[in-house]
């Protein structure tokens, strides 16, 4: 069997930053001790791959789908502001992206 | 008229013996009366569906000719937009959102005159196999409701069980089609991936997602497959071929001289004994109806769960990026948009949901990246050359489609390893993009539970489901004297 990976609460903090959510203390706990537990479930995979095995990333041949560039009925503005937490002046309204210095 | 098949619906709708109006009503009377008890739906679209259904009776006085399903209903799952009908996934972050567009399914079904219900219940984002990963609640198994109606299409298989709509539409990631279907005692199918349009499913794992059809019978689930099928424009992986003949093959239902093997890999440790002794009765039965049974090996299967568990968070760890707080569902929290974002998610995201992208995230980050997700991208190329093999020698491999008959409510719901086995025999299909089937093989001796048998045919071949699937379910139908669905207990 492989090895259990080892997984520390500071690195399931750090995946929880890249991943956007802003984890309680309890869940980063809770959660370090889970994905060690599944972590050495599914570390299994690299037993089995070791050799010259070509990576299957989808079960059918990928090809770009091209389509002429025509102007075609589409959502208004209005509908694709429809489901926006806020917005104004036909655009979506988000809370501040840059600092403040600009 | 509620417990009839879609198929009888159809006719007595095509004879005027009945109106899509009453057929609907009647419906929505069945929902008011059972869904208390089995918490199937999420949203009930009352008013949509009647007019929808006047809509058909119109046209029929008319004389136009109508299709086969027009006026029938059905209940869909909450992870298809339809325009102006909340969608939530079974999450928080998409409470109250109304999409503004139709999913290519669901326009196919307002083509085909289908009287959409409501939309039903599901594990968040589809991640889970037992309906307990809702935001909203749990959905009650209607042979006993106590136990999971399985998952992530619950809602779905206990709608259509409840005899709260004929057809449903599920979608299949890794079995959330076929396990409801098996524990419900319903028939399930999860078509060719690329079969039906994944435009407006909204997604979980991009290059397993399929949606597909659940119904009471197999001829129904056919009917309802032919009218969700084909190719699509907006679904850049969509098969631009014909959609297999799949109600011819369910009207044909003949195994004689058909080789049919039994995969080796999913039987034995880990199944339930009475699952495994309704398998052995179905394999007989077809025996019995002329087919060759043989046994193939797939050893990679051993591994499938793991690729899985490691693929589909990965897939969904950048899909559900999309949840940003920004351009529409949930947005709480104070701050910059990025503090905006990270507070959002975290409301808004349940457990299983947050698990799953942390897990994601991992395998897919520097470093581990060759050891997890590239292994198991190589494992699939194996397990497809297992089917592969497989094919060369059955034109169709059967399994059960589950171990287990529906555990009870909150049994597993604190151990993710226990409730991931739950999808052992589903997952490769998935993981190789090829069709599958679950119907019922009768009830399990030691809880009176109903078992799954699953069918499963390579990509394009979907219609040797419906072929095997209906020849079974005649003999059984014989044996059992009336549908097994009848001998569930009475909800009311």
């Amino acid at each position: 069997m492989s090895e259990t990976p080892a997984i520390s609460r500071s690195d399931v903090a750090n995946l929880a930053k890249l991943a956007r959510i802003e984890m309680t203390e309890s869940e980063l706990d809770h959660l370090s001790s889970e994905l060690a537990v599944i972590l050495n479930a599914v570390a299994r995979v690299s037993e089995v791959a070791k050799g010259e095995i070509a990576p299957t990333s989808h079960p059918l041949p990928l090809v770009n789908v091209f389509r002429e560039d025509q102007v075609a009925p589409s959502l208004t503005q209005e509908e694709a502001l429809s489901g926006a937490p806020a917005s104004e002046d036909g655009r979506f309204k988000v809370p501040q992206i840059l600092g403040e210095e600009a | 008229m509620i417990r009839q098949s879609a198929a009888d619906m159809a006719q007595a709708l095509a004879k005027k013996e009945v109106s899509a109006e009453e057929l609907t009503k009647a419906h929505f009377e069945r929902i008011s009366t059972v869904d208390s008890k089995v918490k199937a739906f999420l949203h009930l679209d009352t008013e949509g569906a009647i007019n929808a259904a006047k809509d058909v009776d119109q046209r029929r006085s008319r004389g136009e000719n109508l299709p086969t399903l027009a006026g029938v209903p059905l209940a869909l799952k909450d992870v298809m937009t339809q325009k102006g009908i909340p969608t939530t996934c079974g999450s928080k972050i998409l409470e109250g959102w109304r999409p503004p567009y139709d999913s290519t399914v669901v326009t196919n079904l307002k083509r085909n005159g289908v009287v959409i219900l409501g939309k039903t219940n599901m594990d968040e984002f589809a991640m889970g196999s037992s309906t307990e990963n809702s935001a909203f609640h749990p959905t009650h198994n209607p042979w006993d409701l106590t136990r999971i109606p399985g998952g992530s299409g619950g809602g779905s298989s206990a709608a259509i069980s409840a005899f709260e709509a004929p057809l449903a539409i599920g979608t299949d990631t890794g079995g959330s089609i076929r396990q409801p279907a098996a524990v419900t005692g319903t028939v399930g199918v999860k078509p060719t991936y690329g079969g039906v349009s994944r435009y407006g499913l909204v997604a979980f794992s991009s290059s397993l997602d399929q949606a597909g059809p659940c119904a009471r019978t197999v001829l129904d689930a056919a009917l309802l497959h032919e009218a969700i099928a084909g190719h699509d424009p907006k679904d850049s992986t969509s098969i631009n071929a014909p959609v297999p003949k799949v109600v011819e093959a369910a009207k044909r239902a003949d195994v004689k001289g058909l080789r049919i093997g039994v995969i080796k890999e999913l039987q034995g440790e880990g199944y339930q004994k009475g699952v495994l002794d309704r398998f052995q009765e179905s394999l007989e039965i077809l025996s019995s109806l002329g087919a060759e049974i043989v046994e193939v090996s797939c050893p990679s299967f051993d591994y499938a769960l793991a690729a899985y568990y490691l693929i589909a968070p990965s897939e969904c760890s950048s899909n559900l990026a999309r949840f940003d707080a920004m351009r529409y569902g949930m947005r709480t929290g104070e701050g910059s948009a990025e503090e905006v974002m990270n507070q959002t998610r975290e409301a808004g995201f349940g457990k299983e949901v947050k698990r799953r992208i942390i897990l994601g995230t991992y395998a897919l980050s520097s470093g581990y990246y060759d050891a997890y997700y590239g292994s198991a991208q190589k494992v699939r190329t194996l397990i497809k050359d297992d089917f592969a093999r497989s094919f060369d020698k059955a034109e169709i491999l059967v399994s059960p489609t589950a171990p287990t008959t529906a555990f009870k409510i909150g049994e597993k719901s604190n151990d993710p390893l226990a409730m991931y086995l739950n999808d052992i025999a589903t997952i490769p299909v998935n993981l190789a993009g090829i069709c599958a089937m679950s119907l019922p093989s009768g009830l399990a001796t030691e809880d009176s539970l109903p078992a799954g048998f699953q069918i499963m045919a390579p990509a394009m071949a979907d219609d040797r489901l419906y072929n095997t699937g209906a020849a079974l379910e005649r003999e059984l139908l014989a044996k059992w004297g009336k549908p097994l669905l009848e001998m569930a207990p009475e909800l009311l």
